[in-house]
């Protein structure tokens, strides 16, 4: 005991951050705001790769046969379509905030409802968008 | 700042596993947060039995067995044990809520308990929560007027009145604050969902005289605009109120007084 520094400053400075992020237990809303910032992010992505196909399109045939063949591999695909899904889910995820900053959905269960409709349209609406894709080859 | 990972000092290490209490055929098992600043060491994690047959229901209740019957040196804050006072707030099996509402029962396995989320540990169970109340009284949770005091009280209506329910209600026990990730990383900054509660409560009071310069107080990207409806404040509140709605309304408020 002798040999602790118990004085208030250095107290102050040796006490610890209580845990919070890993041992709080995971709600929807919250995942769904972190879900709602990732897919924000990958849009930029997405976007990046919607510009190289434009810029490719409007340069010549060779360039055009490049992108193709990337979009059209299996990777590529699956890059579209987590795009398709990332954006389909983040623009319902904005119709939600825009619903809460009306004042409504706060309550519960309409708030896990919300978060809900948005998780679920946004996976319909994405296959929907491929589905649709392949059906019109 | 978002941090995922504690600092070095924080991260809690195995602590120690008391011995089963002696005959009893009934027992839950709670592992719980323990720091003191009597050593250098980091936080650990001690293992408890309580006997259910000879200790009361509640959460609280085992706390005060434990520090009864095993290990006296275990701090918490407790008060009224009615969910009336808000000091025993604290993180249990993974949100945060009041030990003395929450049923021993009402967890399935073994009962986890943390002080709440990102604050400075005094000791145990006893966060720091100085910066909290700060802010509690930096947006000024009383009436403001101008006008001269009426003769006898400030007259309100019943319907005035009303629209004070689901906020004056606020015990202050801080479940809110810091259960929401935002708090977590710009708590110095972001005033959380218990003080602007309190704001939108002034804000709607009819009584109040001061709407303009409470909106200038917390027209803030920081003190108001980091609610991200993220929601953990509404379900974490033991008294079933909605932070998030009044900080919704607050942003409203901002919006209306530029049209």
């Amino acid at each position: 005991m002798a040999e602790v520094d118990l004085r208030p400053g250095s107290l102050e400075s040796r006490r610890p951050l209580s845990p919070h992020l890993l041992i709080y237990r995971p709600t929807l809303t919250m995942m769904m705001s972190i879900a709602h910032r990732i897919t924000g992010a990958a849009l930029y992505f997405g976007t990046l790769l919607l510009a190289w196909f434009l810029i490719a399109a409007s340069t010549d045939a060779e360039a055009f046969a490049i992108v193709s063949s990337f979009m059209n591999s299996l990777v590529g695909k699956l890059i579209l379509f987590a795009f398709t899904w990332a954006l389909f889910h983040h623009l319902l995820g904005g119709v939600r905030h825009l619903i809460w900053d009306s004042g409504h959905g706060f309550a519960y269960p309409q708030r896990e409802w919300l978060a809900q409709a948005t998780l679920i349209g946004g996976a319909l609406l994405a296959a929907g968008v491929w589905l649709l894709a392949f059906w019109a080859r | 700042m978002v941090e995922f990972a504690l600092p070095a000092n924080s991260r809690p290490v195995a602590g120690k596993v008391w011995p089963k209490p002696e005959g009893a055929k009934n027992l839950k098992e709670l592992r719980i947060y323990r720091w003191s600043p009597d050593d250098a060491r980091n936080p650990r994690i001690d293992t408890y039995y309580v006997d259910r047959d000879d200790c009361a229901p509640m959460i609280l209740d085992a706390l005060i067995w434990i520090k009864s019957k095993i290990d006296p040196t275990l701090t918490f804050r407790r008060s009224c044990r009615e969910g009336v006072c808000g000091s025993c707030a604290m993180n249990i099996d993974g949100t945060n809520t009041l030990a003395c509402t929450k049923g021993i029962d009402d967890v399935k396995g073994a009962i986890r308990i943390y002080p709440l989320p990102h604050l400075a540990v005094v000791k145990d169970l006893v966060p720091d929560l100085t910066n909290f109340y700060a802010q509690h009284a930096s947006i000024e949770p009383w009436l403001h007027t101008s006008t001269p005091a009426p003769e006898k009280e400030w007259r309100q209506s019943p319907a005035e009145r009303e629209k004070l329910d689901g906020l004056y209600e606020c015990i202050l026990c801080a479940c809110c604050s810091t259960s929401c990730p935002s708090y977590w990383w710009n708590g110095d900054r972001y005033l959380g969902p218990a003080a602007l509660l309190q704001a939108y409560r002034w804000l709607i009071d009819s009584r109040d005289e001061a709407a303009g310069e409470r909106l200038d107080n917390v027209e803030d990207p920081f003190r108001l605009y980091r609610c991200h409806t993220i929601m953990n404040c509404a379900k974490a509140c033991p008294k079933g109120l909605n932070p998030a709605k009044a900080i919704a309304e607050i942003k409203s408020l901002m919006i209306e007084r530029q049209i």
